[in-house]
């Protein structure tokens, strides 16, 4: 019965979006205040309607209610209960239905704080939500009901795929759908923007938060499915430039030009066509994303099951979606002014090379992931574009990028004075260079990428140092008392320059060795020693695993044991690799095992990852930033001020 | 016309590509080498670099040449059919690893399995420009005589293997 009310629950749903779009829409186009007010409750009634269905579907999984057919599919009755819950997002249903409740998350927290926002505009943009729900919920119901009954029930069921049978599934699909679906809030926003004709300032400033917050969760989505890969798939690195991997990083390229292009367009009023661009392509870019994962047309390690229907559904979604907002850009975007004028020095302009920058790198890593897709539409048969390619484009282009970030936070805006600005980057420009030549002389081996990899991200981690100091020093004030915006953008600066650092040193430093080892062999890697003392079988709640030990040792000091191990699930004939690993902050020793080669010996893997934390610490310390910048008191200042206009105009009258 | 509308021709074009690629399966392509002479070819070999293999030591039989990488997810897709291939003793396949690097190369054969006759290192690409390699992975089925009888672009899979490479191999064999 849970499962029925579940998919009964959706279909309500569908109906209140529908309602929503085609009222809330009209209503604001022509004033009716009764139309408009069913904006806020209808995106209110639709969060509660998916809460139930996702609920009920958490129910038949805790429950192992296998004749539901997805449940069947991606759980078993000896899969602990945290992955039986996990494994509600799993796999392809139930992750859209995931996609579902925050898209109607995301429309019900803009119901709710958005009481500083005209009516017919919080109308606007809810409808436009609404519309957006109801095409995903339309694919749901026609293409991927997670509720489908299989008759007769299965005893026992398939078992979630192993490798997702870890933490990083229960984290990395929602945040990264947090992050994909926040955008749609934005898009929102420039598409009633458009419809509206009043792109301005105040359009910018109500869209800059929500922005930042969904950036925040991509970033850390990505960061997360990043440490993921990492560890879990025991592959030792940290980055595939994968079909999917890239269909999450391409939007949060777009997405970070577009956070800064706002940042304009709230201050100056310029760039405002250009960012509305940008925030319909970032949310564009995410449903591309979605198409590209679920429908089969490319082939990655990422890939859901596939059925014909639902690649199509999608793509017609894509278009209608993405295809009627660029429409309505193209119809309404010329009314636009131009707004402020700004120098050839001045952080507008700077900014504007930002955007360029992130825009090409976007277009390339697009270009990348869809060059197969092309050639397989010639004709020309399928093929894969590896990280040679993303590689020899990717890093040039970030190379000014980093290079501009010091430079950016200190440019006035609309005229900045050259004097002035290069005495301030004195001194991080003579540290850049004394690291630079420094660090990989001290680390032991000198070379270019490493020496431009390290100046870089001290130039831009001294400069954010400086520019705080001297901005407490000028306003006599501690760090706290500075504007929290301002001090986000200076702490995600700071993660790009622990992100650069990490990546720098892996690349640089990181050793790998491969060698078969009998028990009471030593292999030593980054001035560690490692003894594998023997394989042994444990069992599992699910699974059986040999595991290994290893002890770890320093100058002969016994530093611990390491525990890597190969699973064997009852669900599945391939072994999974669980590697080991010893962290300090500083570095990784990295343990996996490979191949039984009789006689006790085994296949073994060992990584030294110089500073490889820092990829993600960095990668933290961005969506820190992002959450200063989204705390900021300005966001909420103006709707007091608001709310204390009213109640003194209802004094009045 | 209207400039900013220029966006949405591209992605028009976008569309149409997604739509013909939804329609798509792995493809084969008549390739101007097929039934011309393989090109010759001396490159070291992957696991003992200090050994050369020469194209010319395969002559008087049927074999096949994969270009694989460490990089391509899709040699991934395709190694669990290339190695069953190889492990059935039908053909000798040689395995051409393509602008890779050799400790990643070997990483990669070590965790998914080497079933390869043997592999070799075309580091800078040269060997899968003379034999007109598009992309990664590409299997080309080569005869007795030297001559290229067959080019298989993408994935190869459980389908071609049994609909298509054998039946071609066993013919070629006779």
């Amino acid at each position: 019965m849970i499962a029925e009310f579940g998919h009964f629950t959706l279909i309500l749903t569908l109906l209140v979006a529908g309602a929503q779009g085609a009222l809330t829409l009209p209503g604001a186009a022509n004033g009716n205040a009764a139309w408009i007010a069913f904006a806020r409750p209808a995106a209110r009634i639709q969060f509660a309607l998916v809460s139930l269905a996702f609920l009920s579907l958490t129910w038949a999984f805790i429950t192992k209610d296998f004749s539901v057919a997805y449940v069947a599919e991606n759980s078993n009755s000896r899969l602990p209960l945290f992955y039986r819950i996990a494994a509600v997002w799993g796999g392809h249903e139930g992750s859209l239905l995931l996609w579902v409740l925050m898209q109607t998350g995301w429309a019900c927290a803009v119901s709710m704080l958005s009481r500083q926002l005209p009516e017919p505009m919080v109308a606007r943009v809810l409808g436009v939500l609404g519309l957006v729900n109801a095409g995903f919920l339309l694919f749901v119901l026609l293409t991927s009901n997670p509720f489908e009954r299989l008759t007769p029930a299965p005893l026992e069921g398939l078992d979630l795929n192993p490798l997702l049978q870890d933490i990083g599934l229960i984290f990395h699909p929602p945040l990264l759908y947090m992050g994909y679906v926040g955008f749609s809030v934005v898009f929102a926003f420039a598409v009633a923007a458009l419809l509206a004709g009043r792109l301005d300032a105040a359009w910018a400033r109500w869209s800059r938060p929500w922005a930042t917050a969904a950036w925040l969760f991509l970033t850390l989505g990505i960061a997360v499915g990043s440490w993921w890969a990492y560890y879990e798939l025991g592959w030792g690195g940290w980055w595939f430039w994968d079909p999917v991997e890239n269909s999450s990083f391409i939007p949060w390229l777009v997405g970070t030009a577009l956070i800064h292009s706002l940042a304009v367009t709230e201050k100056r009023n310029s760039f405002k066509s250009w960012t509305v661009l940008l925030a319909i392509s970032t949310f564009s870019l995410s449903l591309l994303g979605a198409f590209l994962v679920r429908s089969g047309v490319l082939t990655s390690v990422h890939a859901f099951a596939t059925d014909p229907r639902r690649g199509v559904f999608l793509l017609l979604l894509f278009a209608v979606v993405v295809g009627a907002s660029l429409l309505l850009y193209a119809v309404r975007a010329p009314k636009v002014g131009l707004g402020g004028r700004f120098d050839f020095i001045s952080r507008e302009s700077l900014l504007l090379v930002n955007n360029v920058l992130m825009a090409v790198a976007a277009g390339s890593v697009l270009l990348g992931t869809l060059y197969p897709l092309f050639i397989d539409a010639l004709g020309l048969g399928k093929i894969s574009v590896g990280p040679p390619y993303f590689n020899a484009i990717f890093v040039p282009l970030m190379v000014p990028a980093l290079l501009l970030m010091a430079v950016g936070p200190i440019a006035n805006w609309k005229s900045a004075k050259l004097p002035a600005m290069l005495k301030r980057l004195y001194i991080p420009a003579f540290l850049a260079v004394a690291f630079g030549i420094g660090v990989p002389l001290a680390l032991g081996r000198w070379s270019l990428l490493v020496a431009l990899g390290v100046s870089l991200a001290t130039w831009i981690g001294v400069a954010v140092v400086i520019g705080i100091y001297e901005r407490m020093k000028a306003t006599r004030s501690g760090l706290f008392s500075q504007p929290l915006s301002w001090l986000g953008m200076h702490v995600a600066h700071l993660g790009i320059a622990v992100f650069v650092v990490g990546v720098t040193l892996v690349m640089g430093y990181e050793t790998e060795e491969d060698v078969s080892m009998a028990p009471g062999q030593t292999v030593q890697v980054g001035g560690y020693d490692l003894k594998f003392i023997g394989v042994r079988k444990v069992p599992g709640p699910n699974y059986v695993a040999d595991m290994g030990d290893f002890e770890m040792f320093r100058d002969g000091a016994s530093m611990g044991l390491l525990h890597p191990e190969k699973r064997t699930y009852a669900s599945s004939a391939m072994p999974m690799t669980e590697a080991a690993i010893d962290a300090n902050g500083l570095r990784h020793v990295y343990v996996a095992l490979g191949e039984p080669l009789g006689d006790g010996a085994w296949s073994v893997r060992v990584y030294y990852k110089p500073f490889v934390d820092w990829i993600w610490g960095g990668c933290l310390l961005m969506a820190l930033g992002g959450l200063l910048a989204i705390s900021d008191r300005r966001y909420r200042l103006k709707r007091k001020a608001r709310d204390a206009s009213v109640a003194l105009k209802g004094a009045t009258s | 016309m209207n400039r900013l509308l220029w966006p949405f021709a591209g992605f028009i074009v976008l569309v149409a590509f997604l739509a013909v690629g939804l329609t798509l399966k792995p493809s084969e392509l008549p390739s101007p080498l097929i039934d011309k002479p393989a090109p010759n070819f001396s490159l070291p070999q992957l696991k003992s670099p200090e050994n050369v293999f020469t194209s010319e030591s395969m002559k008087g039989q049927v074999w096949l040449l994969n270009v694989w990488a460490s990089w391509c997810a899709a040699c991934l897709d395709e190694h669990p059919v290339i190695s069953e291939l190889a492990n059935s003793g039908v053909v000798p396949i040689i395995g051409l690893n393509y602008k890779d690097v050799r400790s990643e190369a070997i990483a990669w054969l070590g965790r998914y399995g080497d079933s390869y006759t043997l592999s070799v290192s075309d580091t800078r690409g040269r060997v899968g420009i003379d034999f007109g390699v598009y992309g990664v992975p590409e299997t080309f089925v080569i005869d007795k005589q030297g001559m290229i009888r067959h080019k298989h672009i993408g994935p190869v899979t459980q389908s071609a293997v049994r609909d298509t490479l054998l039946p071609l191999i066993r013919e070629l064999q006779q």
